[in-house]
């Protein structure tokens, strides 16, 4: 115990010193005041991997790390769909999946965005379409924004998520808009 | 006949260090296999391809002492039946059903439930064999799998996903549980099948190691390396030193990254946070300086045909290995802290246990198979440029159970660490890049590198003009999750998260 809490005192507070932070520390506040702002409560993320190469997950999970700290700003990863007000969608979407990504999307209670991550998401990537993929993540279900990269950093994660929540925000963090999303019911 | 004359009548195959091929017919595929097995030899692989005359061509890799043998046996026709090996080699059961499903040959006596096709496509489609595409894509249906039932008094099912609750790949574990205790788990796996060996034969030779990378994507070094590895072979390229070396750094980078990416998340899945703060805090300065060197956390595209896409400034590798050289006194505070949390202990100790004797019978490989006394490591075994330099040391331990496999992962980050150092002070000067001589059509290349998880394996075969006519590539995972199923048998329901993380099998490198 004594080993642990010493670890801890020594560690101290890692939590975005580390260079070329400014982007990521501001970026991390304004999300937060955005989801207050909007949603008057925590932010709460669904990620689903709809035939990912794990790659995605990886610096899914890079968000949760104490520099990053999502979770420390009242965004939190969450165990089902019905708990959640956005799908974090990793991709391409195999055909095998296809039937329980939409059963997820379904589950999820409206008003729910959907942010695609990584190439794959946003236009099938290396894997393309074909007899096994159905490619990109809006083929599948409509898609708010798309964030680009194999993988896409985790500052790039987070900068997709502002922009689904506040399209058209004045921080220079423009949203991509996606055709499918303008049929959404 | 012994193992070793089968070694003595093939000939030599292209690309990885100890690799040889040998035609056979049906009763010599069957008496070899036995034969390796007598000899403790492993199945590594097992796949199909469309034989240049007409028919088709099976392929089986087997490793033992004198290295790996890939036998050959040519079949009229795209259904007929082979000889099966699931009786001698456990693992061919799942690989023999992917082959069906995939590539149309079937194995006598094989369970004939479909492996990685669900309802995606028409059962009349072979995707590796049959020539276009399904015009229509099928709707999204769930189909109606055949699990295993258990009976008797207080049996009852949990079927979890393919939508797991963490942020983790999709598959569906179907467990028969009385009370908390596990009876029985049956994996279905093959939701994350993208098509990606039907792919590869869309891309020409050159670029295919894109896509090799994207296999599993937290073992992108050691598909790529493995691609590339078979490529180069079949072209007689020989690697830049300057370019293994640092094909070498990378890989035990990535080595690193997940070793300390799990040991965090095993912390937190027996309920200590402060594992996975402190861990992920380390990996996370270990993915910038990666990024700062080699221009990627994660290097999807660094290892390419001829050598590798980055030649690192001599500063940014310098303080990688600053970095390496410290990283072991942070490491080993930390399992100092593991070793004496009781509660970690009481749920490490005895979770999931694999004995030697089980993961000899089944084929249990890589870093789960060292964790239960099955010694191997290409690293080592079977060494390419620069391992037989280098000369890494075999970790290994003989309990199998978690606590066992953390262990392992402890003491390869460690060795992975010296060896980083290691490579930064020794790294030749040179080019970082050979040109690539035209593959003749019809060469068949072997890779096989020691990734993260376990040996990872590759087979090219080249078509005319620089396509590729078949590529398989084959991850450890595939003996490894057939053995999960015995693991957990015996332990609590909560407990299979820990016991699984310990293992941390790839769905997307097995799905393909």
């Amino acid at each position: 115990m004594f080993k642990t809490l010493r670890q801890i005192a020594a560690t101290g507070l890692v939590t975005e010193p580390a260079p070329d932070a400014d982007r990521g520390l501001r970026l991390r506040d304004a999300l937060q005041a955005r989801i207050l702002g909007i949603m008057g409560r925590a932010l709460c993320i669904r990620a689903v991997d709809a035939g990912s190469c794990n790659g995605c997950e990886l610096e899914i999970h890079a968000l949760n790390n104490p520099i990053y700290n999502l979770e420390g700003q009242g965004i939190r990863f969450v165990a089902s769909p019905r708990h959640a007000d956005l799908l974090l969608v990793t991709g391409p979407v195999s055909r095998s999946m296809e039937a329980a990504l939409l059963a997820t999307f379904e589950a999820t209670p409206e008003p729910r965005l959907v942010v695609a991550i990584g190439d794959c998401g946003c236009t099938g990537g290396v894997f393309g379409e074909g007899y096994a993929s159905c490619g990109r993540v809006s083929n599948v279900i409509p898609v708010d924004v798309a964030v680009p990269g194999c993988p896409p950093s985790p500052l790039s994660i987070m900068s997709g998520i502002l922009s689904a929540i506040a399209p058209g925000a004045d921080d220079g963090l423009q949203p991509r808009t996606n055709p499918a999303a303008v049929d959404r019911p | 006949m012994a193992a070793h004359k089968w070694f003595e009548l093939a000939g030599p195959v292209a690309g990885a260090p100890g690799v040889s091929g040998l035609e056979v017919e049906p009763e010599q595929w069957s008496a070899a296999a036995l034969d390796i097995a007598a000899a403790g030899g492993r199945l590594v692989a097992l796949w199909a391809e469309a034989a240049v005359g007409g028919g088709a061509m099976l392929r089986a890799a087997y490793a033992a002492e004198p290295g790996l043998l890939i036998l050959s046996l040519g079949l009229a026709d795209h259904r007929a039946e082979y000889p099966a090996l699931h009786e001698i080699y456990p693992a061919a059961g799942r690989m023999q059903r992917a082959v069906a499903d995939l590539s149309g040959p079937v194995a006598r006596g094989m369970d004939r439930r479909p492996w990685l096709r669900h309802a995606a496509w028409p059962t009349g489609f072979l995707p590796l064999a049959s020539g276009a595409q399904p015009e229509a894509p099928m709707a999204a249906v769930v189909d109606d799998y055949q699990f295993v039932r258990v009976t008797g008094d207080g049996v009852h099912e949990i079927a979890v996903g393919p939508v797991h609750a963490g942020i983790i790949e999709p598959g569906h574990f179907r467990f028969s549980v009385v009370g908390e205790k596990l009876l029985r788990l049956e994996e279905r796996l093959g939701y994350v099948h993208k098509g990606i060996e039907r792919r590869f034969a869309d891309m020409p030779l050159t670029s295919a190691h894109a896509l090799a990378a994207r296999v599993s994507g937290d073992s992108a070094v050691a598909f790529s390396w493995a691609y590339c590895q078979a490529v180069e072979g079949m072209a007689r390229t020989a690697l830049p030193p300057r370019a293994a070396w640092l094909r070498a750094l990378a890989l035990e980078l990535e080595r690193l990254a997940n070793h300390l990416g799990d040991l965090g998340a095993l912390g937190n899945d027996a309920g200590f946070a402060f594992g996975l703060s402190q861990f992920s805090r380390l990996k996370e300065s270990l993915l910038r300086l990666t990024e700062a060197a080699l221009g990627q956390r994660y290097l999807m595209d660094f290892v390419v045909p001829g050598g590798v896409a980055v030649d690192p400034a001599p500063a940014t590798l310098q303080k990688l290995a600053e970095f390496a050289t410290a990283l072991p006194a942070d490491v080993s505070r930390l399992r100092q802290v593991y070793d004496e949390h009781a509660g970690l202990r009481d749920r490490f100790s005895e979770a999931g246990r694999v004995t030697a004797e089980l993961a000899l019978r089944l084929g249990l490989t890589g870093l789960a198979g060292r964790a239960s006394g099955q010694a191997f490591d290409l690293r080592c075994d079977l060494p390419c440029h620069p391992y037989d330099a280098l000369q890494p040391v075999k970790i290994g331990a003989r309990e199998g159970d978690v606590a066992a496999r953390v262990a392992v992962r402890f003491d390869e980050a460690a060795e992975s660490c010296r060896l980083v150092a290691r490579i930064v002070a020794r790294l030749p000067d040179g080019d970082c890049r050979a040109a690539l001589p035209d593959v003749p059509d019809g060469a068949l290349g072997v890779g096989f590198i020691e990734g993260w998880r376990g040996p990872v394996f590759m087979a090219v075969s080249a078509g005319p003009g620089g396509s590729i006519r078949r590529c398989h590539p084959q991850d450890p995972s595939w003996q490894n999750w057939p053995v999960l199923e015995h693991a957990v048998v015996d332990n609590i329901v909560p407990d299979f998260p820990l016991i699984n993380k310990s293992f941390n099998l790839s769905y997307s490198g097995h799905d393909l």
